[in-house]
């Protein structure tokens, strides 16, 4: 009964959003009151369906219901509780039905907590969230359904991919949905603002926190998801240009572009149509992501099942929404009024550069994952891997970081340019600086971009805080202090990249036990290995004793593990943190006469890359609660003076 | 700075949206030339054996190569870490060899593909390998390959 209670629920909450769409067509093509009134109910008893929707299926999961085909096709009743639990969004449709769910709650809460927008473009939000939300209900009821009985059941199911088995799944996935999902609601916000040609500085700081929470959210589930390549995969690398990397990179750029250009909108009244457009592409790039992960078009441990019926299916859904969105773009934004104008030097031109600069990237590598695809199509295999993202992608960011230390410190409206290049003098001469020292200690062994990115990271390391000189710090607003941390963060993370890449020290080895291995001071004592055995798997493991200089040795356990279900090998790798750096070890095979495989690195400053991600997110957490802060003052200073009534 | 001065040194409305465009469009045909030229460089182009025979891809140009591990061409060196192998589409075979931890299902009579390039002696230095790892991971160019054990032909429907 819970597999048929989840699909009515399904099916319901398909029907309320069918419900929603029509009543916002006639509150906003009316102005009919009740039709309005309706709206919100509807949107709360959606969210709280997809919600009973997913509880159901998690519990299916827990409960190893072999007789769903879901179940038995991707759980164990031998799996770990955890593997159990976040198995349930390890495979299509179950990912699917998160997506849908997290949908509809986001569109429960602008219906519940939206107050910034005029009510017009608020019921035209909440339509245009309803509309989306119907194709991908249609996408889950009718292409992938995930309550589907099999007949008789399995007899225990076929087991979760054992790299999916990891923390990471629980954390990793949701945390990219709520992402990608909460820039469907900018994207409503858009198409609300273009059906009432309310496009304006209110429509911009009633937009800004949805985009912010979507954008920290995407920034949270790359970061994570990076780590978790870098350690799980055991091949030392953060970051491999897979189209699924890329298929969450380009949301993010496409969302940082736009909430800088919405404070260009909210504080300034100007890029307005820029704005739309980059909602419209934001999400557009939500749904590519969508595409290419879950259309199996693409080889990857993303890519769960080979179906082109799907593939069509979301092709249909992005074309028919983001085309949609365009052409209503298309017939409005004539009628929208010209922003405020403003002078080529001066906040809101940086903040232009800067866009542009996000978009070239996002272009960059755009063209770069879908290369592959297009000749694939004409019969000639290729495949685009770092080097060329590397070599095009890598002078962009550098321009992209040079004006993020004169971006920030320019006034509105209008700066001088000389009293500018002057604020940026010190950034400059620490730039410099690095640049010298770095170039004098490793000589010729670091590349261009390394060196210049070290040289970049460290100018924007000072550039970044300079916003606050001069300033009361108690008094400071809590979005500055975001901006502050969140570029501080940029050159933290730059930092942490180019010294991987110009620093990492790598050693292969077959050896056997008793040896010590030397590797950037490190005395690696290789002890032994042995076989353990986990809930579903057997390892190998390995002892190695770590030490440096005259410092207490550490043990390390790497290990080369067999998951019993399904049958599949895997690495993990050992990880020791060091304030500078880490030291990552992977067990290899053993070879016939005693001697081990061992692959060995030190990562000089490798984490800052993550804890630059961190810092940047913090930063946007920072700007949100400001931001939010003080809207919900100044709504509370509206509703004093009556000149705002909350729709009911 | 007056708000009249201001008003003077910014840009007159039309001119400044049509400016916007005109480096809007800049970029991305920028951002486009850059792109297709870097692809003509970059991209690794997936051969057969045969294939890589005929074309006489030039040394030191990524490609990735796929194919089939002959059996009993598989060797270890003596330090542990490199293997000596052939690649082979069933009309032509490459020799190859790699440095590092092989994928945990690379073996004899299984099909591989080998991410590097040619020496001038006409070896191919992997710098990766990529082997099917479960039935629901494997490198797209595989699905074509086929092995058959018992007359040890290779069949590849690709192209």
């Amino acid at each position: 009964m819970i597999a048929e209670t989840g699909l009515a629920a399904l099916w319901l909450a398909a029907t309320l959003a069918a419900l929603q769409l029509i009543l916002a067509w006639i509150a906003v093509a009316r102005g009919d009151v009740r039709a309005a009134g309706l709206m919100r109910p509807v949107a709360m008893a959606q969210g709280a369906l997809t919600a009973l929707s997913f509880a159901l299926l998690v519990t299916l999961f827990l409960r190893s219901d072999m007789s769903v085909l879901l179940v038995a096709t991707n759980s164990h009743s031998m799996k770990p509780f955890i593997y159990k639990f976040a198995g349930t969004w390890g495979n299509h449709e179950g990912s699917m039905l998160l997506w849908v769910m997290v949908m509809s709650v986001a569109g429960m809460a602008v219906a519940m907590f939206e107050r910034g927008l005029d009510r017009a473009t608020h019921y035209a939000t909440l339509g245009a969230q309803a509309a989306i939300s119907l194709g991908f209900y249609a996408f889950l009821l009718l292409a992938s359904n995930p309550f589907a009985r099999i007949d008789p059941p399995a007899p225990d199911g076929q087991g979760l991919n054992p790299l999916l088995q990891d923390p990471g799944l629980a954390f990793h996935p949701p945390t990219l949905y709520l992402g990608y999902v909460g820039l469907s609601v900018a994207f409503s916000f858009a198409v609300g603002a273009l059906v009432t040609r309310q496009v304006n500085a209110r429509f911009a700081r009633a937009i800004r926190p949805w985009v912010l929470i979507a954008w920290i959210l995407l920034t949270i589930g790359i970061t994570a998801g990076s780590y978790w390549a870098y350690y799980e995969l055991g091949w030392g690398g953060w970051w491999f240009w897979d189209p699924v990397e890329n298929a969450s990179l380009m949301p993010w750029l496409a969302a940082t572009a736009l909430f800088h250009s919405v404070s260009v909108l909210a504080a300034r009244d100007a890029l307005r149509a820029w704005t739309i457009m980059l909602s419209v592409v934001a999400f557009a790039m939500s749904m590519v992501g969508t595409f290419l992960v879950r259309s199996g078009i693409l080889t990857s441990v993303h890519a769960f099942a080979v179906d082109p019926t799907r593939g069509g299916f979301l092709l249909a859904l992005l074309a028919f929404y983001i085309g949609g969105a365009l052409i209503l773009f298309g017939l409005r934004i004539g009628t929208v009024n010209e922003g405020t104008r403003f002078n080529p030097v001066s906040r809101e031109a940086m903040l232009v550069a800067n866009n542009l600069l996000l978009c070239v990237i996002l272009g960059l590598v755009l063209i770069g994952t879908l290369y592959p695809l297009l000749t694939e199509m004409m019969g000639v295999s290729v495949s685009v891997g770092p080097p060329y993202f590397n070599m095009i992608i890598g002078p962009v960011v550098l321009a992209l970081m040079a004006l993020l230390i004169i971006g920030p410190l320019a006034r509105w409206r209008h700066d001088d340019l000389k009293s500018l290049l002057r604020k940026i003098i010190p950034a400059l001469v620490l730039a410099a600086a690095v640049l010298i020292s770095v170039k004098l200690i490793a000589g010729s062994r670091i590349g261009i971009l390394p060196l210049l990115g070290l040289t970049a990271a460290g100018g924007v390391a000072l550039a970044s805080i300079m916003p606050l000189i001069g300033r009361n710090l108690r008094r400071t607003p809590m979005f500055t202090w975001g901006m502050v941390i969140a570029h501080f963060g940029c050159a933290v993370s730059m930092a942490g990249m180019a010294s991987d890449s110009a620093f990492a020290v790598e050693k292969l080895v077959a050896v056997r036990p008793g040896t010590t291995i030397e590797i950037s001071g490190w005395q690696v004592e290789f002890r032994r290995v042995v076989p353990v055995a986990g809930p579903n798997w057997t390892a190998m493991d390995a002892t190695l004793a770590v030490s440096r200089g005259n410092g207490k040795p550490v043990l390390m356990h790497p290990q080369a593990r067999f998951f019993s279900d399904p049958p599949t090998p895997t690495t993990e790798s050992a990880q020791l943190t060091a304030w500078n750096g880490q030291l990552y070890l992977v067990l290899g095979e053993e070879l016939g006469d005693g001697r081990w495989q061992l692959r060995l690195w030190w990562k000089p400053f490798v984490t800052f890359i993550w804890f630059g991600g961190g810092l940047i997110a913090l930063g946007g957490l920072l700007a949100l609660i400001g931001r939010v802060g003080r809207g919900w003052l100044r709504g509370r200073a509206r509703e004093r003076v009556g000149e705002w009534v909350a729709p009911t | 700075m007056t708000a009249a001065a201001i008003q003077k040194t910014a840009l007159k409305g039309k001119h400044q949206r049509l400016i916007l465009i005109v480096l809007g469009l800049v970029a991305v045909i920028g951002a486009a030339l850059l792109a297709m030229s870097a692809l003509k460089d970059q991209a690794a182009y997936f051969f057969t054996p045969a294939e890589a025979r005929a074309a006489n891809v030039e040394p030191g140009r990524a490609i990735r190569l796929g194919g089939m591990v002959v059996p009993g061409s598989l060797k270890r060196q003596a330090d542990g870490v490199t293997i000596r192998f052939d690649l082979t589409d069933g009309k032509a075979s490459v020799p190859a060899s790699f440095s590092g931890i092989t994928p945990d299902l690379f073996k004899e009579n299984s099909g591989a593909i080998a991410e590097g390039s040619f020496d001038e002696a006409g070896i191919f230095r992997a710098t990766n390998i990529l082997a099917k790892h479960d039935e629901r991971y494997m490198p797209r160019e595989m699905e074509g390959i086929q092995y058959d054990a018992t007359t040890h032909k290779v069949e590849t429907t690709n192209q």
